[in-house]
């Protein structure tokens, strides 16, 4: 018998239904790898049992004879931003260090109702700040990827979704749930070598799920392949009017709707993606890609995001200033941390508590969005960035005049060593350069694995697809999959 | 028109001026920004969701209800309604605000400008009216509230209240003296209660004023003015606007200056002090809640809102005076509380339904007897008039027994202190107690004759000219017929027999 | 624009971080990079055009006025409430006392 952690979402779920493996079978054996990589320190909170409860309910719906959900039978990992009632969430912060949510979030709501089961909290950069998954109050998570030639230096998994992206790749689980507020689950994806989609702003719901820069954040799976995402976005998505700015939308089929032949579509390459610092291995996959859309039936057109260098900039004011105020509820008050030094009043608690609970690159993040918003610069940054987010916005809906998606890099690089660039917040922060466009516009995106550089380290390519449209996204990220034939994965050290 | 109001200092004389900030509660059932109970007096956090605790990853979803009644408001001030509007944070750290922001709106408030006009002395209908400019109206959440004296180095949060919805009625700094500023109170507060918007109850701090005060001397700029935070009575208010200004024209004289800060009304004391507490919140970092789309309006919502707007206190002032005939002063005293005017307009029209009789012909009846008899009653129980023992059905079943002779006005009063103890109907009590007013003009007749025959001499007098003594044969035929003589018929058959 | 050390004092207060001197001085020029760094969005003409409100077109919603009408977002859940206050007395949550 195959080894059922070799497996993805479909397999898994499709093995459970007929009868090939129990649901608990499927478990079991997650966990034990789950157990056996702690070196990996992918996950926060693990929780063999809730795996085994929620699995034996799926064997016991099938012995029962009920329908199943779409990811009946399939443990996942959950990013501990989501709240899961009983189970703590922490956002890798000090300052949540043991509270445990009395609440479910409705993405985790849903993808258990979908039949899915938990096998743990995933790490990540704390309050998703972060490119490295080196910001985590319990320590950096490590990729399971190593340079080749016996060079073991540590790598960095990417972030925020960190934790994600090393237990996908390592195989401690078959697909996790990240969050992409400027790149979080496409950059780790890109770097670890697994698939991964941020939808269109609104099509899951945000409830539940730790805040970090609101107009932002967005929910989204990451798995080994692309009717892994279809299927687990599928079950993750949907309208809940505990979100407003949640769509009320009916949530498409997308994998029925999977289709690699695009004939008759047309693909987009920016040119000011070709950016200065970006790894000629990188440009490399950037060129085969373009070779194989068009392989694939599509037309290859020229198109121009004028704005594009102005998005990380227009970010990097618009993800603080909302987080420094989403974060405030933060207080020591009624949740999480406190720290009262001797004889200390109401607001010097405050301090303390946030001084001692939020690390360095959540504290820098508050400051720079205190800053921006504070008397007298609030129009020169914020509505000024505002003003330019709109341009991008713009830049975009005018793209898709002229083609149906936009192919381009994930990241400028491939993994780099940890502690390579945490002492300068600058340089990690152009690791999102390629990321955060879409992210500013709600736009859908995706990674996918295209092949190693000459480090042997995964690559990844990554499609920009209209507001709503996944299915372009995720079809014409099927073709580079068919024709990249990605199969290259890190060999097992932990 | 009324002196104007001027603080003597001992340099010379100041005048003040005045803006509030009044913060109304929103009637409405739920929260805001989320579904838990905005009762008075629950169990600390009892009425707290997860949202209102601002746990991790929660949102907020907007209560229509709230935005509707902030429309209907600022319909009846006549107001500016702005169909696109939206919510800012106003982010400050306090233990009684748990998001560590206030969702409010800065930016784009959902009512912009529109007026009140007042009475300045409500004793005299006729006094001067003044026109108080309302700068604006906004839909905030109200904060929780903290108790210091449960314990002795803790302070105490309940979240009960954290989350309510608010109106920010903001006037323009139009009011020149306390009288002033109290009158506007009192009729804002009037109108929010017709509107049903706000039950303008300050006692349980659903209406609580800002009170923006400076001084200045005549013809000068506007001195700086303090905010002195919360003050939960129209009597508080007066005094804080003339202490404030007293504090402030003697700090003037004294060579000091006013700083522009928050202060805080101490009634016991009789003064204002400085708010060390919220003294480095100034730079609130407004930004548009990201978590909230802009609110827009559509005409159908605005016209819905129109509809539904009652008769406000000055229309129905004027319709009282114009089309029922009542006194200015009656009119007002009518319509300054939206229940006075309802338990009038009821029992006006039971009396009509039981009489047959137009409102016009009644209307100065009920005034009269609501305004008289039942408000001294009640003022006699000490209760309020939603407290009445007796109804306006009840009221009028009493009026239409005068209107249609069956008892006096004077056997009225009667039956009505009988009412009010045994909370009997008027009906019943004339019956039982035979006190209905006797029209049989055979027995008054009788009575008379009797009388005019015992009292020959006076007869004469009466006869002789001294006409007041007409009263002393009324009298007596009363008293013979045991006060239930119909009074109209005693008068025309005594006049015919002693002037024959 | 740059900050000196007293503007990141202040706005350390403002967002009520307790940071040392040392900290301070460090948080300088790091700030300082990253606020240089943004300051290209000043080259961007912006003339005509609106700040983004929604980043995708949808209409706010508002919920009818009931209460309690998802158990999720209502209100009689003190224990859920309370569950992890680090110091919870009597219903209430407690703080270090205030002095207003």
């Amino acid at each position: 018998m195959t080894d059922i952690t070799e497996l993805g979402i479909a397999a898994i779920r499709d093995g459970v239904a007929s009868g090939d493996f129990t649901a608990v079978e499927v478990a079991e054996a997650f966990n034990a790898n789950v157990a056996a990589a702690s070196a990996l320190n992918a996950f926060i909170v693990e929780t063999p049992e809730i795996a085994i409860s929620m699995a034996k309910a799926v064997d016991d719906d099938r012995a029962a004879g009920k329908d199943l959900g779409k990811m009946a039978g399939v443990p996942i990992g959950m990013k501990d931003l989501f709240c899961t009632d009983g189970t703590q969430t922490t956002a890798a912060s000090n300052i949540l260090g043991g509270f445990i949510p009395q609440y479910e979030s409705t993405v985790s709501a849903n993808l258990w109702k979908a039949g899915a089961g938990m096998l743990g909290k995933l790490n990540l950069d704390q309050f998703a700040m972060g490119s490295s998954n080196e910001t985590s109050a319990f320590g950096n998570v490590i990729s399971p990827w190593r340079i080749g030639g016996g060079n073991n230096a540590p790598l960095a998994p990417g972030g925020s979704s960190g934790g994600s992206s090393t237990a996908v790749s390592a195989r401690l689980c078959p697909a996790a749930t990240g969050t992409d507020t400027g790149g979080s689950i496409r950059q780790p994806a890109a770097f670890t070598g697994i698939t991964g989609i941020k939808p269109t702003y609104g099509r899951c719901s945000r409830w539940g799920v730790v805040a970090f820069a609101s107009s932002l954040d967005q929910a989204g799976p990451m798995a080994h392949d692309v009717r892994d995402c279809a299927i687990m976005l599928e079950s993750m998505a949907g309208f809940d009017p505990k979100d407003t700015t949640s769509l009320d939308l009916p949530v498409p089929n997308w994998q029925a709707a999977l289709n690699s032949d695009l004939k008759g579509k047309k693909v987009g390459v920016p040119r000011e993606y070709r950016m200065e610092g970006t790894d000629q291995d990188i440009l490399d996959s950037w060129d085969q890609g373009i070779a194989w859309l068009k392989d694939a039936g599509a037309e290859i057109v020229d198109i121009s995001l004028p704005h594009t260098k102005y998005a990380l900039p227009a970010y990097y004011i618009i993800a603080p200033a909302e987080a420094s105020s989403n974060l405030s509820r933060y207080d020591g008050v009624r949740y999480g941390m406190r720290e009262v030094p001797e004889g200390a009043n109401l607001q010097d608690m405050y301090a303390a508590t946030r001084s001692a609970g939020f690390g360095a690159e959540v504290k820098r993040r508050i400051m720079i969005g205190t800053y921006v918003l504070s008397a007298g610069f609030y129009d020169a940054y914020y509505t000024q960035a505002q003003k330019v987010r709109t341009l991008i916005s713009q830049d975009f809906k005018a793209a898709f005049q002229q083609c149906d998606v936009i192919l381009a890099p994930t990241t400028p690089t491939a993994s780099f060593p940890l502690n390579d660039k945490n002492k300068d917040p600058l340089s990690m922060y152009l690791n999102d350069v390629f990321a955060v466009p879409a992210s500013m516009a709600g736009l859908p995106a995706m990674s996918v694995p295209c092949g190693l550089n000459k480090d042997g380290l995964p690559l990844g390519l990554q499609i920009i697809g209209n507001m709503l449209d996944e299915q372009s996204v995720l079809n014409a990220g099927l073709a580079i999959e068919e024709r990249a034939g990605f199969t290259a994965r890190p060999d097992k050290w932990w | 028109m009324t002196k104007k109001y001027t603080v003597q200092g001992a340099t010379g004389e100041f005048e003040v001026v005045i803006g509030l900030e009044v913060h109304a509660q929103i009637s409405s059932q739920s929260k805001l920004f989320s579904g838990s109970s905005t009762e008075f007096g629950a169990q600390p956090n009892s009425q707290v969701s997860l949202i209102d605790a601002a746990m991790p990853g929660m949102l907020p979803v907007p209560n229509m209800e709230c935005m509707r009644q902030a429309v209907r408001t600022g319909m009846a001030l006549g107001a500016q309604i702005n169909k696109y509007s939206r919510f800012d944070r106003k982010n400050y750290f306090y233990a009684d605000l748990p998001q560590g922001y206030q969702i409010s709106q800065l930016y784009h408030p959902i009512v912009g400008e529109g007026e009140i006009e007042v009475t300045l002395d409500e004793k005299d209908p006729d006094s001067a009216t003044k026109k108080i400019g309302v700068e604006r109206i906004h839909v905030e959440q109200d904060a929780g509230k903290l108790m210091h004296d449960q314990h002795p180095t803790s302070s105490y949060v309940d979240l009960n209240r954290c989350g309510v919805a608010l109106m920010e009625i903001v006037s323009k700094p139009d009011m020149t003296s306390p009288q002033e500023a109290g009158a506007y109170v009192k009729k804002l507060r009037s109108i929010l209660r017709y509107v049903g918007s706000c039950d303008g109850n300050m006692e349980q701090g659903s209406m609580r004023a800002d009170v923006n005060v400076s001084v200045r001397r005549p013809g000068e700029e506007l001195g700086t003015r303090t905010e002195t935070k919360n003050v939960n009575s129209i009597r508080f208010l007066m005094q804080v606007v003339e202490i404030e200004a007293r504090r402030q024209v003697d700090l003037i004289e004294d060579g000091g200056e006013v700083v522009q800060e928050t202060r805080l009304f101490d009634p016991n004391r009789m003064e204002t002090r400085s708010m060390r507490s919220k003294e480095d919140a100034h730079d609130y970092r407004y930004f548009p809640d990201p978590d909230l789309l802009p609110v827009e309006l559509d005409d159908a919502f605005l016209e819905e809102c129109k509809q539904s707007l009652p008769e406000l206190p000055d229309e129905k002032r004027e319709r009282y005076e114009n089309e029922l005939g009542l006194t200015a002063y009656n009119a007002a005293v009518l319509t300054a509380e939206s229940e006075t005017s309802f338990w009038f307009e009821e029992l006006l029209a039971q009396s009509v339904e039981r009489t047959g009789k137009s409102d016009k012909d009644l209307a100065k009846q009920c005034a009269n007897w609501l305004l008289s008899e039942l408000f001294g009653a009640l003022n006699k129980l000490g209760v309020t008039l939603e407290e009445s023992p007796v109804s306006p059905s009840q009221g009028a079943e009493l009026l239409s027994l005068v209107a249609d002779g069956t008892i006096s006005g004077k056997i009225a009063k009667d039956v009505f202190e009988i009412m009010l103890e045994t909370k009997q109907g008027a009906e019943q009590i004339v019956e039982e107690k035979g006190l209905k007013q006797v029209s049989d003009t055979g027995a008054i007749e009788a009575a008379i004759n009797d009388i005019i025959a015992a009292n020959e001499d006076k007869v004469e007098q009466y006869r002789g000219g001294n006409e007041r003594l007409l009263g002393f044969f009324v009298g007596q035929t009363m008293k013979a017929m045991q006060g239930k003589a119909n009074p109209q018929i005693v008068n025309e058959i005594l006049k015919k027999k002693l002037d024959s | 624009m740059s900050v000196d050390k007293e503007t990141v004092t202040k706005i350390a207060s403002l967002a009520r971080i307790a940071i040392s001197d040392d900290e301070a001085n460090a948080l300088v020029p790091e700030l300082n990079n990253i606020l240089g760094w943004v300051d290209q969005l000043g080259e961007v003409d912006v003339s005509g055009v609106e700040p983004m409100t929604a980043v995708i077109p949808n209409e706010l919603r508002m919920r009818e006025d009931i209460i309690n009408a998802d158990p999720l977002t209502g209100g009689g859940v003190r224990d859920k409430i309370l569950a992890n206050a680090p110091d919870a007395e009597d219903g209430f949550f407690a703080v270090p006392k205030v002095i207003e």
